[in-house]
C-alpha cells in the first residue's frame, strides 16, 4: 500500500469511527471528542518535532502544557485590584530582589573564575549569596503573598490576570513555554537520552508543584473557573432566532443545537491552528534545516564532524517543540474554560502523548496527528467499550455474582491496559508506527 | 540539659525515624533500578508499577490469610504473605522479560527504545493493578501498632517530647538492612554475583569468558523482584497502599539511584537516604527545636521552615535535577555493579 493510500485509509477509518459515535451516542459527544483529538494531535506534533526530528526525549510535556494553561489564566482573567493594592507591588519588589540576587550570583561566579584551583571559597561564596538572597526574598515576599491570598480567598485570593482576550494567551502560552524550555534546555540538554527523560519528568513535576502551591498566581488547587470565551455562550445562542429555526429544521432540541454550535466554533479555531502548524512542520521537515536535524538524529558524531552545531540545534528544536506544547496547553484551558492544576498528571499529559506519537509513527507529522486522534478516541471510548465487552463476557454469570460486580466496576481501568498493550504491540511489530516516516 | 535532650528527641521523632524508614524504602527501590540499569542497560519506567504489583499480591494474600484467621502475633500478617508476593512478582517480571524486553535485547536496541517500551509496560501494569484491586486506598496492616509509644516514652524519661516508633518503621529498617546485606554478599562472594558484576562491567569480555548472558539477566530480574516487592509492601504497610502513589514514587526512586550514581549499589542506598533526609530536614519546622535551644527572648515567631511542606516531594526532583547538572555520575560515581 502506498503511503498516500495508507494515510487516506487511516484518516477515513477515524472519520467513520467519529460518525458512528455521533449516530449511536450523540453528536455532542462526537464533537467534544473531536475537539480534544485536535488538541491532542497538536501536543503530539510538539513531541514529534522533538523526538521524531531530533531524537530528544522530552518527558516534561505536562509541565509545558500547564505553563500554556497558566498563560490562559494570566492573559484572560480581569485583574484583582484589591489584591494588587494589598501586596502586588511588594511582591513585584520581591521578584526584583530575586532577579538582583541571581544577577549578583552570576557576576560573582564569573568574577571568581581565578579561584578555580581553590573551589571551596568559590562554592561558599555562592552558597552565601544564594542563602542570604533567598532569606531576603522570603522576608519581602512572604507578607505580600499572605496579604494577596487573604483578599476574598473564596472568590479570588490571587493577583488576577491582564483582562485581555483569551485567544491572545495562545501566543503568550507558546512564548512562555518556549522561554522555560530555553532555561531547561540550557541545563539539561547535555545529558544522555535517558537522563534527559528523567530530568524533564522531574522538572515538569516541579512546575506543577509550583503552580499548585503558589496561590497568588492562579489560586493553586482552588482552581480558576469561568475564563472568558472566544466563542458565544450557549444561553445567548438559545435566544437567537436563527438558532431556534436551525434547531427546528434539524429536528433537534435548542439546547443541543446551541452546544453543538459552540463546539463547532471551537473546532474551527483549533483546526485552523492545527493546519497552520502542520504546514509549518512539513515545510521545516522538507527544508535543509529538517535534513540537518535528521542527520543529527541519526548520527550525532558524524553531523558534528560535518560542522553542525549539535548543541544549539538541539536547544532550538527543544524550544520549538515546547512552544507548540504551550500553545496546545493554552488551547486546552480555553476549551475547558477553567484552569485546574490538580488535573495535570504525568500519565495523561506526558505518557499518553508519547503513546500517540509512537503509535502514529514518530518522525512523520501525519502520523502524529492520526496518533493523537486515534489514541484520544480510544482513551475516551475504551471505557464504554470495555464496559460493553465485560457485560458481554459476563452475561452468562448470575446477576448477583461478586466477581461480575467487581469486573463491571473495574471496567474503566481497561483503558490503561489497552493503551499499554497497543503501545507494546506497535513497538514490537510495527516500530515505525501506523504511518511510518517517509524515506527521503 | 533537658532542653537539649528535648530538642534531640523532637528531631529524632520527626526527622530521623521517618527518614530512616523512608530512606530504606527508597534504597530498596533504587537498588532495583540500579541492578536493571547496569545489567540490562536501560531505565525501567515500569519499576513503580512492578513494586505496586508485588504489594498488591501481598495484600490479596494477607486478606485471604486474615479471613482464615491466620495471623503473625504482634507482627503484621503481611510478612507471612510476603514470600507469595515475591514469588508472584518473580513470575511477573520474568514473563515481562520474556515477552517484552528479550526481543529488544536480541536486536541490540538502543536504551531509549527500551525505556519507551517500559513505559508501555507501565501503562499495562498500572491498568492491570487498578483492574484487580481498584484505584482506592487499601488497608492491610494488623498486629501491634507501635514499638515505642509517645506517651510511655514520656513517662519513662520524664521529657516533654515523646518518641514514637511504629512497628512498620522497625520492620522496614530491619528487613531493608537484611536484604541489602544479602545483595552485597551475593554480588561479592557468589559465583553468580561475580559473573553479574563482570557482565555489567564489560559485556563482551564477560561473554568471551563464557558467562551465560541469559542466566545473568534471569538472576538480575529475580533479585530485582525480591527488592521491589519488599520495597512496595513496606511502603504500603508504613503509609498506605494506593496504586497512584507508586507512580509518583518512581521519581524519588530514580532520584535516589541517580544521586548515588546509577549503576552503583552503594550509591543507590546512599542516594535513598540523601533524598529522604533532605526532604525531611528542609521541610521540618524548627520552631520548637529552637524554642528549646535558644534563650526565651530569642524564640522565633514563624515556623522556621526552610520550605513549606507542600514542596516536600518536589524537593527530591530539585535534588535530582541539581545532581544531573552538577555531577551526573552521582555521589559514588558508578556505572557498574
Amino acid at each position: 500500500m502506498s503511503s498516500r493510500m495508507r494515510i487516506f485509509s487511516v484518516f477515513f477509518v477515524m472519520a467513520a469511527l467519529l460518525v458512528i459515535v455521533g449516530m449511536y451516542q450523540s453528536w455532542n459527544v462526537a464533537f467534544s471528542i473531536l475537539n480534544l483529538c485536535v488538541i491532542s494531535s497538536i501536543m503530539a506534533l510538539g513531541v514529534n518535532v522533538q523526538w521524531g526530528y531530533a531524537g530528544l526525549v522530552n518527558f516534561g510535556v505536562m509541565g509545558f502544557v500547564a505553563v500554556g494553561g497558566l498563560a490562559g489564566v494570566i492573559v484572560s482573567m480581569p485583574p484583582v485590584e484589591a489584591a494588587w493594592a494589598a501586596g502586588g507591588v511588594q511582591l513585584m519588589g520581591g521578584f526584583a530582589v530575586m532577579g538582583l540576587v541571581i544577577l549578583a550570583a552570576t557576576i560573582f561566579w564569573k568574577k571568581t573564575a581565578h579561584l578555580k584551583n581553590t573551589p571551596r571559597k568559590r562554592y561558599l561564596g555562592m552558597a552565601g549569596i544564594i542563602i542570604l538572597g533567598y532569606a531576603l526574598y522570603r522576608f519581602i515576599a512572604d507578607p505580600a503573598i499572605d496579604a494577596i491570598e487573604a483578599v476574598e480567598p473564596a472568590m479570588t485570593g490571587y493577583l488576577g490576570g491582564l483582562g485581555l482576550p483569551i485567544l491572545f494567551s495562545w501566543i503568550v502560552g507558546a512564548i512562555a513555554a518556549g522561554l522555560i524550555a530555553m532555561l531547561i534546555g540550557r541545563i539539561a540538554l547535555g545529558l544522555r537520552s535517558d537522563y534527559l527523560a528523567i530530568a524533564t519528568l522531574g522538572i515538569s513535576e516541579i512546575i506543577i508543584y509550583v503552580i499548585k502551591n503558589e496561590d497568588w498566581m492562579a489560586r493553586g488547587v482552588k482552581n480558576v473557573n469561568g475564563l472568558p470565551r472566544p466563542v458565544p455562550y450557549e444561553l445567548d445562542l438559545q435566544k437567537e432566532a436563527w438558532v431556534n429555526s436551525l434547531a427546528d429544521s434539524m429536528n433537534y432540541s435548542v439546547i443541543n443545537t446551541s452546544s453543538l454550535i459552540v463546539k463547532i466554533s471551537y473546532l474551527m479555531l483549533f483546526v485552523a491552528v492545527l493546519i497552520g502548524l502542520f504546514i509549518l512542520a512539513e515545510k521545516a521537515l522538507r527544508s535543509p534545516w529538517g535534513r540537518m536535524m535528521r542527520a543529527i538524529r541519526d548520527n550525532e558524531v558524524a553531523a558534528e564532524a560535518m560542522g553542525k552545531d549539535v548543541k544549539s540545534r538541539h536547544l532550538q528544536i527543544f524550544i520549538i517543540g515546547s512552544a507548540v506544547l504551550g500553545l496546545a496547553g493554552a488551547m486546552l484551558t480555553t476549551l475547558d474554560g477553567q484552569f485546574t492544576p490538580a488535573s495535570y498528571q504525568p500519565l495523561r499529559y506526558t505518557f499518553l502523548i508519547w503513546v500517540m506519537v509512537i503509535v502514529g509513527g514518530s518522525g512523520n507529522n501525519y502520523g502524529s496527528i492520526i496518533g493523537g486522534f486515534i489514541i484520544w478516541f480510544f482513551w475516551i471510548e475504551a471505557e464504554p467499550l470495555g464496559l460493553w465487552l465485560i457485560e458481554f463476557l459476563t452475561s452468562g454469570m448470575s446477576a448477583d455474582s461478586a466477581l461480575k460486580a467487581h469486573l463491571l466496576e473495574s471496567a474503566a481501568h481497561t483503558r490503561l491496559m489497552t493503551m499499554g498493550l497497543i503501545m507494546m504491540l506497535v513497538l514490537r511489530f510495527a516500530p515505525k508506527g501506523l504511518i511510518p516516516e517517509a524515506k527521503r | 540539659m533537658t532542653d537539649v535532650l528535648n530538642a534531640i528527641v523532637l528531631i529524632t521523632n520527626f526527622v530521623l525515624v521517618p527518614g530512616f524508614t523512608y530512606g530504606s524504602q527508597l534504597a530498596l527501590g533504587a537498588l532495583g533500578i540500579t541492578m536493571i540499569y547496569s545489567v540490562l542497560r536501560f531505565s525501567n519506567f515500569a519499576h513503580g508499577e512492578m513494586m505496586s504489583f508485588g504489594a498488591m499480591i501481598t495484600i490479596l494474600i494477607t486478606w485471604w490469610m486474615q479471613s482464615h484467621g491466620i495471623s503473625f502475633g504482634v507482627l503484621p500478617t503481611a510478612l507471612l504473605a510476603l514470600p507469595f508476593g515475591i514469588l508472584a512478582t518473580i513470575i511477573l517480571v520474568l514473563t515481562a522479560d520474556k515477552m517484552v524486553f528479550k526481543y529488544y535485547r536480541s536486536i541490540k536496541a538502543p536504551p531509549v527504545t527500551l525505556l519507551i517500551v517500559s513505559m508501555g509496560l507501565m501503562f499495562f501494569l498500572g491498568g492491570l493493578i487498578r483492574f484487580i484491586i481498584g484505584p482506592n486506598d487499601q488497608r492491610f496492616f494488623d498486629g501491634e501498632r507501635f514499638i515505642i509509644k509517645a506517651r510511655s516514652f514520656k513517662q519513662m524519661t520524664g521529657l516533654n517530647e515523646g518518641l514514637a516508633i511504629k512497628t512498620t518503621q522497625g520492620i522496614t529498617v530491619v528487613l531493608a538492612v537484611a536484604m541489602v546485606a544479602f545483595v552485597f554478599w551475593f554480588l561479592t562472594y557468589t559465583r553468580t554475583g561475580k559473573s553479574m558484576r563482570a557482565y555489567s562491567n564489560n559485556e563482551d569480555l564477560a561473554l568471551l569468558s563464557g558467562i551465560n548472558p541469559e542466566r545473568v539477566v534471569l538472576v538480575t530480574w529475580v533479585i530485582t523482584a525480591v527488592l521491589i516487592t519488599l520495597a512496595g509492601t513496606l511502603y504500603g504497610l508504613d503509609k498506605s497502599y494506593k496504586p497512584f502513589t507508586y507512580l509518583s514514587l518512581l521519581l524519588p526512586i530514580f532520584a535516589s539511584a541517580i544521586v548515588g550514581g546509577i549503576g552503583s549499589p552503594i550509591g543507590a542506598i546512599l542516594g535513598g537516604f540523601v533524598i529522604a533526609f533532605s526532604e525531611l530536614f528542609v521541610t521540618f519546622a524548627y520552631k520548637r527545636v529552637l524554642g528549646y535551644l535558644l534563650p526565651e527572648q530569642m524564640e522565633p515567631d514563624g515556623l522556621m521552615q526552610l520550605l513549606s511542606t507542600d514542596y516536600k516531594i518536589a524537593l527530591s526532583f530539585v535534588i535530582l535535577v541539581l545532581v544531573l547538572i552538577i555531577r551526573p555520575t552521582g555521589i559514588a560515581g558508578g556505572k557498574t555493579l
